[in-house]
């Protein structure tokens, strides 16, 4: 992890960085911030750790806790709102098993997560599958594409 | 036979890449090569990706020009490719099956397009497309021959006004940031499009980066700063990449940058990512978050036009405002005041959304009567149902009732209705909506989106939503529907920024048209049959036929039945997920 630190501290320092691109650096790296990277960086730069995270608390980008292998993403902007992605997304949710409350599976395969808009509202209602945008989204397709993920990872296990 | 002058354009915007944009233009070119064409590909035909538009709900669009005549289809799909190639391209008859329809056409009728004049037609990441249609140009002859007054005064008398929301006059901010002593300044171009349903700056920087760039160079002349910055949402990829690309790109060809095009006027770009905050599109909020901070707003005066970034003048303008200015000033301050109405000039953008036939990205001349846009271009209602509202502006806007479609949409009009143009959000509710789901919806948005900073917002969103919520579960007391219109006045003049004040519209607007919704939910009824808890399913014994589907699918075990015989189901297990009704192919579950 230090490796990846320095490398963060060091294109910060060369391009202007601030707290909020270095979070966004820690998020890329490791796909959520974790404690040891702030404290790494609140010593190294003598800023209270407490600073990033109130930054990390206040913009939805951040993530807390780490994030399963495959992101489906579901837009809850109004256009996907008024075509029903309440009722995909529930759908979704019971595929998955996931609890109430919880965003990622407990095996850390798949978290699913809600954003305000992507949009792409004259495609509505969109779901995004590791970084490919569904259109249209029915809920038997969804399941198909989930179905066929958690496919590939049984045989690759 | 030689294809010769034959030009492809496919449509590669989010829209278009979603419904398999790139695989369509694979399949041309593998089917070009294969027809023993690609020898002349490069010479006599052109292919190219082009930005949204507008109508995505038929993606992937593809024009093929042949000698001039231009034919656009489609739905295209990969598997399509070799028949248009062979019957059209080679032999030059189109495949009429797969061409557009009068919709498609009537879609475009009643548009006028200034800041999409380009998106659809040239390829946003060839920076030679923007340039061959009069691109830079404006920039180039402000900068070798105006006076920054001189360029203030033609947008001043273009009346051109903020399209991001406020409208406020473009020219007047210039003037105020240019009248500033300091030698350090900003300009700041706000690509934050936080409004759920809203995606009108990310198809103009998907569609043509170029003319919001060039928009920056000629407002940065005027105002005299020399460093700027676009604070975009990361949720928008490719709108970041093709940006970025249009900046190195505008960097190599001596636009950006020192002394641009052999003047003394120096100025480069930055891209920031935005982090995901709603209220960042308040500019003090934007500021905030672009030097590294909790994006939080503070109190107005001063206005950053006297002390914004680093404390220095800085002008925040929108995607769209900027993307205008190189056509006004390529065209002159008289042309653009041509269109709109006496007080909203020029066109906007809408992003038309919802329970809507044709579903997409329109340009219009302010003034336009809601009905032509809804109608006309629009083509009416899915399904032929009826209209309900339209919804403008998105939280910070409000709803305009069916009776009221001559309204003129233009920022005076709309504003009288009780809803505002905002920043080109429209989404058409239809009868299946119901109004005080839309008021929840809004403001479970804004409430978590509110900053936290003042307590009118703060506390004042989160009881407005607890009062929301209890009336669609059925829990609604006497008096609540004047509690929410208190409070909501009380939040309106007390909170420091826009998205306070602004947040209680959506209800004050649904209130006002649709009180009848409020008072049958107060009585255990959503007319709509959209608040859950409202309602009752069960099966109509005309039309099932014992299929057994919805037992299969109901996770609570409420529903029983022998099979190819009548299914019922059992209210007190019930909990009302839907799912029945979903699988039915018979339509035999009903909820009232």
């Amino acid at each position: 992890m230090e490796k990846a630190l320095k490398k963060i501290l060091k294109e910060n320092r060369e391009n202007e960085g601030n707290l909020i691109s270095i979070l966004q650096d820690i998020e890329n790296a490791f796909g959520y911030i974790p404690e040891e990277a702030v404290n790494w960086f609140a010593s190294r730069l003598d800023i209270n750790p407490g600073r990033f995270y109130g930054i990390a608390t206040f913009y939805a980008q951040f993530h807390l806790k780490p994030r399963g292998k495959n992101i489906i993403t579901a837009c809850c902007g109004t256009a996907c709102h008024v075509k029903g992605s309440d009722r995909l997304i529930n759908g979704v949710k019971k595929e998955l098993d996931l609890p109430e409350g919880e965003e990622t599976t407990k095996d850390m395969q798949f978290t699913l997560e809600k954003v305000n808009c992507i949009g792409a509202c004259s495609i509505a209602p969109v779901f995004i599958i590791n970084k490919k945008v569904h259109g249209k989204a029915a809920a038997d397709k969804l399941i198909k594409e989930i179905r066929s993920i958690k496919g590939a990872n049984s045989e690759a296990n | 036979m030689k294809p010769t002058n034959t030009v492809i354009k496919v449509c590669m915007g989010t829209g278009g890449i979603a419904a398999g944009g790139s695989e369509v233009m694979d399949a041309f070119r593998t089917e070009l090569d294969a027809s023993g064409i690609e020898a002349t590909v490069e010479k006599n035909c052109l292919m190219h990706k082009v930005g949204c538009r507008g109508l995505c709900a038929k993606d992937v669009l593809v024009d093929v020009i042949v000698k001039g005549q231009k034919t656009t289809y489609q739905y295209v799909k990969p598997e399509m490719i070799s028949r248009i190639v062979k019957e059209h391209i080679i032999e030059n008859n189109p495949v009429t099956d797969w061409v557009v329809g009068d919709d498609y056409h009537n879609f475009h009728k009643k548009q006028l397009k200034v800041v999409l004049s380009d998106c659809g037609a040239i390829d946003p990441e060839d920076i030679d497309a923007y340039i061959a249609g009069k691109g830079y140009e404006a920039a180039r002859k402000v900068l070798t021959s105006s006076a920054p007054e001189d360029v203030i005064g033609i947008i001043k008398a273009s009346g051109l006004r903020g399209r991001g929301g406020a409208g406020f006059p473009t020219g007047v901010k210039w003037e105020a940031a240019m009248k500033q002593a300091s030698r350090q300044k900003y300009m700041i171009c706000n690509a934050d499009e936080g409004d759920p349903g809203a995606f009108m700056d990310r198809s103009v920087i998907e569609g043509n980066p170029h003319a919001v760039i060039e928009g920056m160079i000629i407002g940065a002349y005027s105002i005299g700063a020399d460093k700027g910055y676009v604070y975009i949402r990361a949720e928008y990829p490719l709108a970041v990449e093709r940006l970025r690309k249009a900046l190195s790109d505008a960097r190599t060809r001596g636009f950006l940058g020192k002394d641009i095009l052999g003047t003394k006027f120096s100025f480069d770009i930055k891209v920031k990512l935005g982090a995901g905050a709603f209220v960042c599109g308040e500019e003090t909020a934007l500021i905030a978050s672009i030097e590294g901070q909790r994006g939080m707003p503070r109190a107005k005066p001063p206005f950053p036009v006297y002390s914004g970034l680093w404390g220095k003048p800085t002008v925040i303008n929108n995607v769209e405002t900027l993307a205008n200015v190189p056509y006004i000033i390529r065209n002159g301050a008289q042309w653009f005041s041509s269109f709109g109405t006496e007080k909203s000039k020029g066109t906007k953008v809408f992003a038309l959304t919802g329970k809507i036939k044709n579903s997409g990205l329109i340009e219009v001349p302010m003034g336009i009567p809601l009905r032509e846009i809804i109608y006309d271009i629009g083509g009416g209602i899915e399904g032929n149902r009826a209209l309900k509202a339209v919804q403008t502006g998105g939280p910070s806007g409000g709803c305009i009732p069916a009776e009221m479609l001559d309204t003129p949409v233009d920022f005076e009009s709309l504003a009288k209705v009780g809803s505002i143009v905002g920043s080109g959000g429209m989404v058409v509710l239809d009868e299946d909506n119901c109004m005080v789901n839309m008021a929840q919806y809004f403001l479970q948005f804004t409430q978590m989106e509110s900053c936290g900073k003042c307590v009118p917002c703060r506390i004042g969103t989160k009881r407005l939503l607890e009062i929301l919520e209890r009336i669609t579960k059925g829990k609604g007391k006497e008096g609540d529907i004047e509690l929410l219109e208190k409070l909501s006045a009380d939040i309106k003049d007390a909170s420091l920024c826009g998205l306070g004040q602004t947040a209680p519209n959506p209800i004050l607007s649904t209130i006002k048209y649709f009180r009848d919704e409020y008072e049958a939910h107060l009585k255990g009824k959503c007319p709509a049959a959209v608040c859950k808890e409202l309602l009752t399913y069960y099966i109509l014994e005309e039309f099932c036929n014992g299929c057994g589907a919805c037992l299969r699918a109901c996770p609570a075990k409420a529903i029983t039945g022998e099979k190819k015989k009548l299914h019922k189901i059992d209210p007190a297990l019930c909990i009302k997920c839907g799912a029945c009704f979903d699988v039915c192919k018979f339509k035999a579950v009903k909820k009232v």
